[in-house]
């Protein structure tokens, strides 16, 4: 048979926000804890394609078009250099939140400590940035690759 | 002004990648937005390094350091290695750059009217800016694992560039045979990065320098980098991918990879004579014979094989691996002779001929994509007598093939004398070599000439038309730089050759730059 | 001895990923060539920071009696080894493509019938 059956798509609807969750936590806390931008991205990425193999490529497809994605990459891509452009004044990609009182802009204490989340200055935007690119950029991958592999034929691009 | 010097480093790469992913939301505005900003981008950048490279020729090595408090404070605090990515540009580095920004904008002018019906196109802008970004950045870095990400950046970028023609299975097949063997030469390159981190704990080209030892590991990393970095600039005999991907891409695309081989022929220049440069000449003079005998294999190949294609474009492109050989007799002398003075007369023919070849090459390339935009062609067989309906075209074809055989009012000569008088001193039977390919290689092209433009016009060619006038600008450039480097070559020699030699031959300015004296 | 473990396999993944890129046929074992011989370059720059007895190397989860930085695993072969990891799925992506469009020109995925492009 062709699709899959109700308990795959079932379960593969419950199990996405969770994975979405771990990897948008993984993004997030990329300067305390070992991730960052590209592990957290791969992350939400794996869980979308999970939904690509469990709906069939056409019913997403249906939902998502690929010129969403392509402008989700660039609004990544480019956030990514507008933040390392915003400390060009002393030089490119410096650090000019950390230290100030803005959002990310506390110096965390040396040593071992708990970790605070609002530290790490303009690295934690840049992780967003970044992770934005690559789940759009994955998801766009594994959907085309899926659309193009299909049995009926694939579209023409 | 001086701020804008002080960081044009940074805004070298940092414009045309910005550009980059500007340019798909341009393209829902409209599609001539997006070629005129793709022009505008690459022409500032170009004026940019116009002005860096006359900071440079004043005052010297520069050197920016990235997300430091000043942009030249290599050593924060109180530390003793530098820290942070860091790049580093002397003449040479800045002489490729001019080179490879100035294809680039060809490219994009070229490109604004070669296409007319793709589909696709505001991806093909995006990955032109991600090959002038890769190729700067490969020149402009002083961080060894750096030079491997902008050596990768490039060489996806352009592979998919070469496949842009997807429903020609030729482009798909010199595309694939490329990516796989770029991306196995790049994991040599890390390898050997690996290697020499593990040895040193320092990824800076110039603290590497400082404290390379000839040890065994050393030496498997030198032959690692040089294997994978000659695989990349196209010298035989790993050649092979060469042919077809000049040979089957859009000829704007042509014209990119070929500045991305001349970075990676950068890449080979800095590993020889900075990276190792310390001891390469007194220790190893086996290196510069190496390369000797690789660049006479490649000038014997690439002339060759030359005179049995039938595709107009592969003709071009086994004469662009002839060239390439030139290039690397050029640096394998200047190795292998030491410290006579002639190794210096090698070291300008070599790094001199870079820039003609890439302008020579470049200019058949873009004539053989205007044949092919106006009369669907590409079998020499089936062209002929072109002449009269494509004025324009015959004047740029002639004026090419002059220069790449090394006739004398133009630039081709001029580089092409220089490694005959150095490589004859060295060993005659090189130059004769040389001379001889140069020879072949006018025949070939004039052979190639007056079938193709003249002789009898053949019946289904009856109505061909000049090409659009942005085609005929990208070209018109690239010859107006071919007759004025050929009509003053000492001027140009003095002002853009003599630094990047300088540079080249003088590794411990470049390290002192960086580590500061020490 | 113990120790050289790690670039014993190193080598005989790079070996591995050599031999299927050269003598096998199929387009997609030639892929999963190229992705061997990368995860053998990836393992062995990881291997490269190994520091006997050290730790992982975040700096704020450090255990009391450890000292800084004496025993933590250095951490630059990691980034080294993360870029590379990022790198080898962009080039993953574009030659799966390739063998797509590929396989949709000429309806085989072996390389010796693809060869149109002779000398």
């Amino acid at each position: 048979m062709d699709e899959t059956s109700k308990i795959i798509k079932t379960v593969s609807s419950v199990m996405f926000p969770f994975v979405t969750i771990y990897g948008l936590y993984v993004i997030l806390h990329g300067h305390l804890t070992p991730g960052g931008g590209f592990q957290g991205g791969a992350i939400v990425a794996s869980g979308c394609a999970l939904l690509v193999v469990a709906f069939g490529s056409d019913a997403i497809a249906k939902r998502v078009k690929e010129s969403q994605l392509s402008l989700l990459e660039s609004i990544g891509a480019l956030g990514f250099i507008s933040l390392a452009f915003v400390g060009i004044a002393t030089t490119f990609f410096y650090n000019s939140l950390a230290g100030t009182k803005f959002l990310f802009g506390k110096i965390p204490p040396y040593g071992s400590n708990p970790g605070y989340l609002s530290s790490g200055g303009l690295l934690p935007l840049m992780n967003l940035a970044v992770g934005t690119k690559v789940i759009a950029g994955l998801f766009a991958i594994v959907l085309i690759l899926a659309i193009a592999t299909r049995k009926k034929g694939g579209r023409s691009k | 002004m001086n701020s804008i010097i002080t960081h044009s480093p940074a805004l070298l790469i940092a414009i045309p990648l910005f550009a980059a992913f500007i340019t798909p939301l341009l393209s829902r505005i409209h599609r001539r937005a997006r070629d005129g900003f793709v022009l505008i981008v690459l022409a500032a950048t170009e004026l940019l390094a116009l002005l860096l490279a006359q900071d440079i020729y004043a005052n010297g090595i520069r050197k920016y350091v990235f997300g430091a408090t000043l942009p030249s404070l290599t050593h924060p605090g109180t530390m003793s290695i530098p820290v942070r990515i860091i790049f580093e540009i002397d003449g040479l580095s800045i002489f490729m750059v001019l080179i490879s920004l100035t294809i680039a904008f060809v490219a994009a002018i070229y490109s604004s009217s070669f296409f007319k019906k793709e589909d696709g196109l505001d991806r093909y802008y995006t990955l032109l800016l991600l090959v002038t970004v890769g190729m700067v950045g490969m020149e402009l870095t002083g961080d060894l694992f750096n030079f491997f990400v902008f050596l990768e950046i490039t060489s996806i970028a352009s592979c998919a560039l070469i496949a842009f023609w997807v429903d020609r299975g030729e482009s798909l097949e010199a595309a694939f045979k490329y990516i796989v063997i770029s991306s196995i030469g790049a994991l040599f390159v890390l390898m050997a990065i690996g290697f020499l981190y593990g040895q040193y704990d320092a990824l800076n080209i110039a603290a590497l320098a400082n404290s390379i030892q000839f040890t065994f590991i050393d030496k498997v990393a030198l032959v690692l980098l040089l294997a994978a970095l000659t695989m990349k600039a196209g010298i035989a005999p790993m050649h092979m991918w060469l042919p077809d991907a000049y040979g089957e891409a859009p000829p704007s695309v042509t014209i990119a990879v070929v500045a991305a081989t001349q970075a990676s022929l950068y890449g080979v220049l800095r590993v020889c004579f900075t990276l190792y440069g310390k001891g390469l000449r007194l220790n190893m003079a086996a290196v510069g014979w190496t390369l000797i005998g690789l660049g006479l294999l490649t000038i014997f190949i690439g002339v060759t094989m030359a005179l049995v294609q039938r595709s107009l474009t592969r003709t071009i492109a086994f004469a662009a691996v002839g060239e390439i050989g030139y290039m690397v007799i050029g640096a394998g002398t200047a190795l292998a002779a030491g410290a006579q003075n002639f190794a210096t007369v090698a070291l300008k023919g070599g790094v001199f001929h870079i820039f003609n070849d890439v302008l020579d090459i470049g200019l058949l390339f873009l004539v053989a994509g205007a044949i092919i935009y106006a009369t669907k062609e590409r079998d020499l067989n089936n062209l002929g007598g072109l002449a009269k309906r494509m004025k324009c075209t015959t004047v740029f074809f002639l004026i090419g093939l002059l220069a790449v055989a090394g006739m004398p009012p133009l630039n081709g000569f001029a580089s092409k004398i220089l490694i005959y008088e150095s490589t004859y001193q060295l060993n005659p039977i090189i130059s004769i070599i040389a001379i001889l390919s140069s020879i072949l290689l006018l025949a070939i092209f004039v052979k190639i000439f007056y079938s193709l433009f003249l002789g009898p016009e053949l019946p289904h060619l009856r109505d061909v038309k000049e090409v659009p006038k942005g085609m005929l600008v990208a070209m018109a450039i690239l010859a107006t730089l071919i007759i004025i480097f050929g009509l003053f070559p000492g001027y140009v020699l003095q002002t853009i050759v003599d630094p990047a030699v300088a540079a080249l031959s003088n590794p411990t300015s470049y390290i002192n730059a960086i580590l500061g004296g020490a | 001895m113990i120790y050289n473990i790690p670039y014993i396999a190193v080598i005989l993944l790079i070996m591995v990923g050599l031999y299927a890129v050269v003598f096998k046929r199929n387009i997609i074992k030639m892929v999963m060539g190229i992705t061997i011989i990368e995860s053998g370059v990836n393992l062995f720059l990881v291997t490269l920071g190994y520091r006997a007895g050290g730790v992982a190397p975040i700096f704020t989860n450090l255990p009391e009696e450890r000292q800084i930085p004496g025993q933590l695993v250095l951490p630059i072969p990691q980034a080294l080894t993360l870029t590379s990891i990022v790198i080898g799925v962009a080039v993953l992506a574009l030659m799966l493509a390739l063998a797509i469009q590929i396989y949709r020109q000429y309806k085989t995925l072996d390389v010796t019938k693809i060869r149109r492009l002779k000398e």
